[in-house]
């Protein structure tokens, strides 16, 4: 039995092996543990500049960060593994902790539906949710991102049917890449929460005005309890300031007609501009994240290099795997293998030039996929990564693993196997196999 | 009671100059409907004729606030802005009161967009839903739906050398709706305006979900005369194929009844999409159809009955 090490273990500030009992309560308020540097729970010891640590699940830290926010209009629809965040929040607005009015919808749909309705009419407007559910609204997802609508979606990972699964895999954000979100893919809980709030004021930003999915993975992320630092709610509230759409519906003295029909002479003008949001968004999160980090002490970027500096072969994933892959960095440099990581933690707008310049200086190049793409070329992270290279004068040689899906475990030795196979190419000078499926029975 | 001259005043919402054709029952719906609040409005559609006739881009016939989401979900729609209103004037960032109306075809609310609606009427927003309902998927070409009646040729169930038209009975809308137990729903007809307007009034006064199901003759569809669009509606009322009725707190009751009421055949005959059943082969089918609008007259009778109790 090989040990178990989900990416949720490797923190900056706070490693917590605090293993509170049950991810399936609502009371979760009763278990605030400050956490010493031990990773010992305890109630009485502090360190001089304490900090607010509490023990949450990624989908609590989702929550946590929406009852900071305090939303004007919450419609969502439950699906596992993203209920808990719909448990909280509602719990929530029945204690009176938000002032949110929520919409309990019949369907994912008729929850992005109903989001459409109350952004455009200038509320501050959220939802959640996972997989089939994601795939149910897909129409509406479109149409979210098109009426230019800064709507922020939790998206807690899971694989899309068939066959049924609940477990985690990028099947369901990845199909929506080129839905006209902002996604972003958390590491682990404390970025689930961070990245909540960082969504809000990337989603309204006057240069964007597009929506957001920050996406954790479903259970090793959404129900694994970590130490979280949570922020003083006066200083959330004041990052992200008031919601003020420029034309909204409800606004009777200047009726506006929202969703026209567009034909051949206007349609193309307006995706036109829709690109050009998205162009903008590249230019303008960073500023959002310098805004973000100066406030809150923290170091976000679009991406996020891991010992890449003098490294010869160098593995991109996303979400949890960062962890577990940060761990087994260390344990290869310890014998003397200049190996890397890098996290991209925007995937939409993709961060080409981050991206190729952080790969530039390696000689081989992994990329995990914890989606399949039926392409026959790789997974979505992989086609995107290769196709960006191409124009890099100094360019890597780079391979493909998919690993994951349905939930299936990746462990430090199937990421070890994969520097291994990277030191090969290197060795070789050449890629054998291009696709490779990392952690299944042929 | 609606009283003409003071309906005139109300300005128009829909304005002239959109492009459903000349004798469109829809944009006579919408317009009744409209008179019934001097309230400021907020009105959404689902996607159908009315939406791609007043919306092209960069113009608009839609002289209020007015959002087009979708096919289906016109519902969910509006329970998001009924809501954003909600939250927004609780926080006192807007003061007027506002009224909230959803419009859908027959093909967006009795058939896709029936589980939209159902949510928003159980979760109790306070809006006033219209179905515009011409019996078929006009604007996709007069394609079958669940509110087609027995008997008539459309596009997707054409009368053929084997098929006298669509063999099933159309759904009862306005009785799944009432199942909600909202304080109001009802039947009306653009033939039959004052009844229609002073249904709208008491739609838009109550506090809560409503439903208007509004019969809206469509000559491309149902191929008649232009010109023949309210004599036509004013038959369907005549001959019970579509009577006027309304669901009030519990209560089922009529609000117009005819005298006597005529054949339906007096109908039918009017209409290219019956046409058909008026062969020699087809003349059960016309019997069939009269039996059905005798029974659930019958039953509409009891219902009131039992209910005005």
């Amino acid at each position: 039995m090989r040990e178990r090490m989900p990416g949720k273990m490797h923190q900056d500030e706070t490693r917590c092996k605090a293993v509170i009992l049950t991810t399936h309560f609502n009371g979760w308020h009763g278990i605030y543990f400050k956490l010493n540097s031990n990773n010992m729970p305890t109630k009485t010891k502090q360190k001089e500049k304490t900090k607010n640590i509490v023990a949450l699940t990624g989908d609590q830290a989702a929550s946590e960060a929406m009852r900071q926010i305090d939303p004007d209009v919450v419609a969502a629809y439950p699906i596992t593994p993203q209920t808990e965040i719909v448990m909280n929040f509602s719990q929530f607005v029945d204690d009176g902790k938000v002032s949110t009015e929520m919409i309990h919808v019949e369907s994912e749909h008729s929850a992005m539906s109903a989001c459409v309705g109350s952004a455009v009419s200038g509320a501050r407007t959220m939802t959640a949710t996972s997989a089939n559910g994601l795939a149910l609204m897909w129409e509406i997802v479109y149409i979210a991102a098109s009426t230019r609508l800064p709507i922020v979606m939790p998206v807690v990972n899971r694989a899309l049917s068939a066959p049924i699964n609940i477990h985690c895999d990028h099947s369901d954000s990845m199909g929506a890449r080129d839905s006209g979100w902002i996604q972003i893919y958390c590491e682990n809980a404390q970025e689930v929460y961070e990245n909540v709030i960082v969504a809000v004021k990337v989603a309204e930003h006057k240069k964007i005005l597009l929506p957001v999915m920050v996406c954790q993975d479903g259970f090793i992320t959404s129900h694994g309890v970590e130490g979280i630092e949570i922020f003083p709610d006066d200083k959330v509230k004041k990052f992200i300031g008031e919601y003020k759409l420029e034309h909204t519906l409800i606004d009777v003295d200047n009726p506006v007609t929202y969703g026209p029909l567009d034909l051949q002479d206007f349609y193309f003008e307006h995706k036109r501009q829709q690109s050009e949001a998205m162009k903008n968004a590249i230019t303008t999160i960073p500023e959002v994240l310098a805004e973000f980090n100066r406030t809150f002490g923290k170091s976000h970027d679009l991406i996020e290099e891991y010992r890449l500096n003098d490294a010869q072969i160098g593995i991109v994933a996303l979400s949890s795997t960062v962890g577990t892959t940060k761990t087994v960095v260390d344990e290869l440099r310890k014998e003397g293998l200049k190996v890397g990581l890098l996290k991209p933690r925007f995937f939409r707008p993709f961060p080409k030039e981050r991206i190729t310049k952080a790969l530039a200086g390696l000689k081989a190049v992994a990329v995990l996929d914890r989606s399949e793409s039926f392409s026959n070329e790789g997974g979505p992270l992989f086609t995107e990564i290769k196709a960006a290279l191409y124009e890099s004068a100094k360019r890597p040689l780079v391979t493909n693993y998919i690993y994951g899906l349905g939930g299936r475990d990746i462990f430090p030795e199937d990421i070890k196997k994969v520097y291994k196979d990277l030191e090969d190419i290197k060795k070789n000078g050449k890629v054998g196999s291009l696709v490779n499926y990392l952690g299944v029975r042929d | 009671m609606a009283n003409i001259k003071e309906l005139s005043k109300i300005p128009e919402r829909l304005t002239s100059g959109h492009r459903l054709c000349s004798g469109c029952g829809a944009s006579i719906a919408v317009r009744q409907v409209l008179m019934g609040t001097t309230s400021p409005v907020v009105t959404a559609a689902a996607t159908g004729c009315l939406e791609v006739a007043t919306t092209i881009y960069p113009y608009t016939a839609w002289a209020v606030p007015f959002i087009h989401n979708a096919f289906e979900n016109v519902a969910a729609t509006i329970s998001g802005a009924e809501t954003a209103y909600r939250a927004l004037k609780k926080k006192g960032k807007i003061t007027k009161d506002i009224k909230f109306v959803a419009f859908g075809g027959d093909g967006g609310t009795y058939d896709i967009g029936l589980q939209s609606l159902s949510g928003a009427l159980e979760r109790g927003h306070n809006f006033v839903y219209v179905c515009y309902d011409n019996e078929a998927y006009m604007n996709t070409g007069i394609q079958r739906s669940g509110a087609t009646p027995t008997g008539a040729s459309t596009t997707t169930a054409p009368a053929g050398k084997v098929s006298y038209g669509k063999p099933q009975i159309r759904k009862d809308l306005t009785a799944i709706v009432a199942a909600h137990h909202i304080p109001y729903a009802a039947q009306g007809c653009i033939s039959h305006w004052n009844d229609l307007v002073t249904k709208s009034q008491k739609a838009f006064a109550i506090e809560g979900p409503a439903f208007l199901n509004v019969f809206s003759p469509c000559h491309r569809g149902w191929r008649y005369p232009q010109s023949d669009t309210i004599k036509i509606a004013k038959l369907a009322v005549e001959t019970g194929f579509w009577p006027l009725i309304e669901f009030e707190n519990g209560k089922w009751s009529f609000t117009y009844r005819p005298k006597e009421r005529k054949p339906v055949v007096e109908f039918l005959k009017t209409q290219g999409r019956f046409k058909h059943l008026f062969k020699e082969e087809n003349k059960p089918v016309l019997g069939r159809i009269q039996k059905d609008i005798d029974t659930h007259w019958n039953y509409l009778e009891k219902l009131t009955q039992a209910t005005s109790a």
